[in-house]
């Protein structure tokens, strides 16, 4: 329990001390140093969890599914602090931002955390709600933080279609209290978690159905499932680059962990039913949807932060598939995804930050040869596009090769779906890529002072995970694949 | 559906639910601005008096408190927040012209529709109040999302966006008497920080276009040429 109030008191007391803190200089050597005790209370809770099993109270529950979720965001947490201290320095100091608006970053930079700490920690599903719209509320200021109108567009669409989406989602939180209400007596315990879980086979399978929808509609949008996914490239491209790390690699796989959450829940309900594997048809469809749409649209991007978002849609799209399709291989594969898509991307968009200075522009037209003005950054992008694209050894690999296996256990035709997408966005992403990274640099392109360590590690542990999975993560993801389908995978 | 069934107190709080359905509609079609926002204000009343009227049949305590907070909130204070936006960006005078307003009515009238055939199969619960409460709940959500679509000016969104979370409330109100405090709490807070969100962007979009209309807000699109742009 002290480690779970470390975690999640770290980032709220350091966002209130940041709000106060004046030299811009200390304010992010603050920021960082809060994202690393943070960070040491996520480490600490999942060794409390990996010796408990399950630790529950004041409303939180931590099994072995949230608290690898946790360490993920705690860790990608810190080292986009690490990035985006002398990145948002070098923004401050050509002048694109105010000095008022790098401290309202940072305030909001763990204002964010703490709401998604809390929305992966939290047994209510109220208070879930409560987070992630909260997770909405703190990034969409650092969406318009530049003024632009680009930005200022790209805040207000994220702002009004995430605001609708996560509305129609406490309809369905509304209805799931409904149905609880005449299964659980206490009404303070309807909305939670582990109580419903427990009793999920009495729920009525009518109303669950319903709300599951329009939880589904509304988490989605969050996810980035196509059609609500409009919001996602604007958001991702007109941020800061380092709010795109954090939205790419985090906030996506919070708004998953609400709906896999709930289709635990809608199955439980539905097991006895003529149509028992609903939730995981509807999760299927539009995951394949969101895949092969976003591939598509790889092909046609300009600018080079949206078609990172497209391919972080690609991504969601595919987890989401794999969620769907359920069994403990498929799940298995999913949670792999979600642990090695967070730390690829994350490390690619801490690329493309340094990119888009070295060239001036986010234009990918405008992007040439890098790898001639800049070795590191260069092949930097070119690994992590390479990984990201799925190629062995890295992690990416290892997933979608579990997920493929998976598929072709279950719906082979599926298979070819898959495959066939993911050419089509390997063929989108490396078209882009390769002028971009190789070829002559333009007159008087010149390096930028560039802090790899981030991405180095990052694509180190992606490479790490695809040549020799830990046993020791191999057993958590396990334990969480038991958690969701109710079989060992291992 | 016959009257007897019901209680009287259940049949009152569905007339309040269908005022504030029929507020829904008011809203939709009304194209000036201060005017609508009185309308939304009123909805927010109902909404409050509908719980105020739940927590008189003494099955949570808390509801009182909650009813306080709905009419504070969605009645007094962010119409007050909205009115003094209105004012101080000079949209008092400020009158919408509504393309179609038939047809946007009618669209309206199709989501009633939609909402009770979509809350038809919860029959076996048996309650014939439950079910029209939530089907005149989801209606409210549902034109509210309508006139987010349909509004090309900023405040009216607003006031579609705040009317759907109006739906939300009193579907929690009313077919579950009250979400848990905690999470009552959280959404009012939510709702909050929320309003002054959208005022600070009121201002953003005003400046960065120069006009609240935002349909002018289409510089992102997938096939538009971007021009030279400066790294984020």
């Amino acid at each position: 329990m002290n480690a779970l109030l470390l975690t999640l008191l770290t980032p709220l007391i350091g966002g209130l001390l940041l709000i106060l803190v004046r030299p811009l200089g200390a304010a992010g050597w603050l920021n960082l140093a809060v994202s690393a005790l943070t960070l040491v209370g996520a480490v600490w809770l999942a060794w409390d969890v990996a010796h408990a099993g399950t630790i529950a109270g004041l409303g939180f529950r931590l099994d072995a599914f949230n608290v690898y979720l946790v360490a993920l965001t705690a860790f990608v947490g810190l080292t986009t602090s690490i990035f985006s201290r002398p990145y948002m320095r070098h923004v401050c100091a050509i002048g694109r931002l105010s000095a008022g608006n790098l401290r309202l970053y940072h305030v909001m930079y763990q204002a964010f955390m703490v709401t998604m700490l809390v929305a992966l920690t939290t047994d209510n599903l109220g208070v879930l709600w409560v987070a992630i719209e909260g997770a909405t509320l703190a990034t969409v200021l650092l969406v318009s933080l530049y003024r632009t109108p680009e930005s200022v567009e790209a805040a207000w669409k994220y702002f009004i279609l995430c605001g609708v989406g996560i509305a129609l989602a406490l309809f369905g939180t509304v209805l799931t209290y409904f149905a609880a209400q005449h299964v659980i007596a206490d009404p303070d315990a309807g909305l939670t978690w582990s109580v419903l879980y427990e009793q999920a086979q009495a729920l009525d399978p009518t109303v669950m159905r319903i709300a599951f929808v329009f939880l589904l509609v509304g988490y989605g949008t969050k996810v980035g499932l196509v059609p609500m996914h409009q919001w996602l490239p604007d958001a991702h491209s007109e941020g800061p680059t380092p709010m795109s790390a954090v939205l790419s690699g985090l906030l996506l796989n919070v708004a998953l962990y609400a709906v896999v959450r709930l289709k635990m829940l809608v199955d439980g309900s539905l097991a006895e039913t003529a149509t028992p594997h609903l939730a995981g048809a509807l999760l299927m469809g539009f995951g394949l949807v969101s895949f092969t749409v976003a591939g598509l649209f790889l092909h046609r991007q300009r600018d080079i932060k949206r078609m990172f978002s497209y391919s972080s849609i690609e991504h969601m799209g595919l987890m989401t598939f794999a969620f769907g399709l359920g069994g403990p291989l498929a799940t298995f594969g999913a949670l792999l995804h979600m642990l090695v898509h967070s730390l690829t991307k994350s490390a690619i968009f801490v690329t493309v930050g340094h990119a888009t200075h070295i060239a001036g522009t986010q234009a990918i037209d405008g992007i040439r040869g890098l790898i001639r003005t800049q070795p590191a950054v260069g092949w930097s992008l070119l690994i992590g596009v390479v990984a990201i694209a799925g190629f062995p050894p890295f992690g990416v690999f290892m997933s979608e090769f579990l997920l493929l296996t998976a598929t072709m256990q279950t719906y082979p035709w599926f298979t070819v779906a898959l495959l066939s997408g993911l050419a089509v966005a390997f063929a989108g992403l490396f078209r882009h890529l390769h002028p971009m990274v190789y070829g002559a640099a333009p007159e008087g392109q010149r390096p930028v002072q560039a802090n790899m360590l981030p991405v180095l590690i990052h694509l180190g542990l992606v490479l790490w995970l695809g040549l020799s999975i830990p046993g020791f993560l191999a057993a958590w993801l396990d334990r969480a694949t038991q958690l969701i389908t109710g079989t060992h995978l291992l | 559906m016959s009257l007897t069934v019901m209680t009287l107190l259940e049949q009152f709080v569905l007339l309040l639910a269908a005022l504030a359905l029929f507020l829904s509609f008011v809203l939709l079609a009304q194209a000036r601005l201060v005017a609508a926002i009185h309308i939304f204000a009123w909805q927010g009343a109902l909404v409050a008096a509908v719980t105020l009227t739940v927590a008189l049949t003494g099955q949570a305590s808390h509801l009182y408190f909650s009813a306080l907070l709905t009419l504070a909130l969605k009645a007094l204070l962010i119409p007050w927040m909205l009115h003094r936006l209105a004012r101080r960006l000079g949209l008092e005078r400020h009158t919408e012209t509504l393309t179609r307003p038939a047809l946007v009515i009618m669209a309206a009238v199709a989501l009633v529709i939609f909402s009770y055939w979509l809350v038809a199969p919860m029959v076996e619960h048996g309650l014939v109040f439950t079910r029209n409460i939530i089907a005149v709940s989801l209606a409210v959500v549902l034109i509210g999302l309508l006139m987010m679509v349909f509004r090309q000016q900023a405040v009216a969104q607003v006031l579609g966006f705040m009317s759907m979370e109006n739906g939300l409330f009193l579907a929690a109100v009313s077919a579950t008497s009250g979400m848990p405090l905690v999470v009552e709490l959280g959404v009012a807070f939510d709702v909050l920080v929320a309003m002054v969100l959208f005022g600070v962007f009121f201002f953003q979009i005003r400046e960065s276009i120069d006009s609240l209309d935002v349909d002018r807000l289409n510089r992102l699109t997938e096939t538009g040429e971007i021009e030279e742009r400066r790294p984020a």
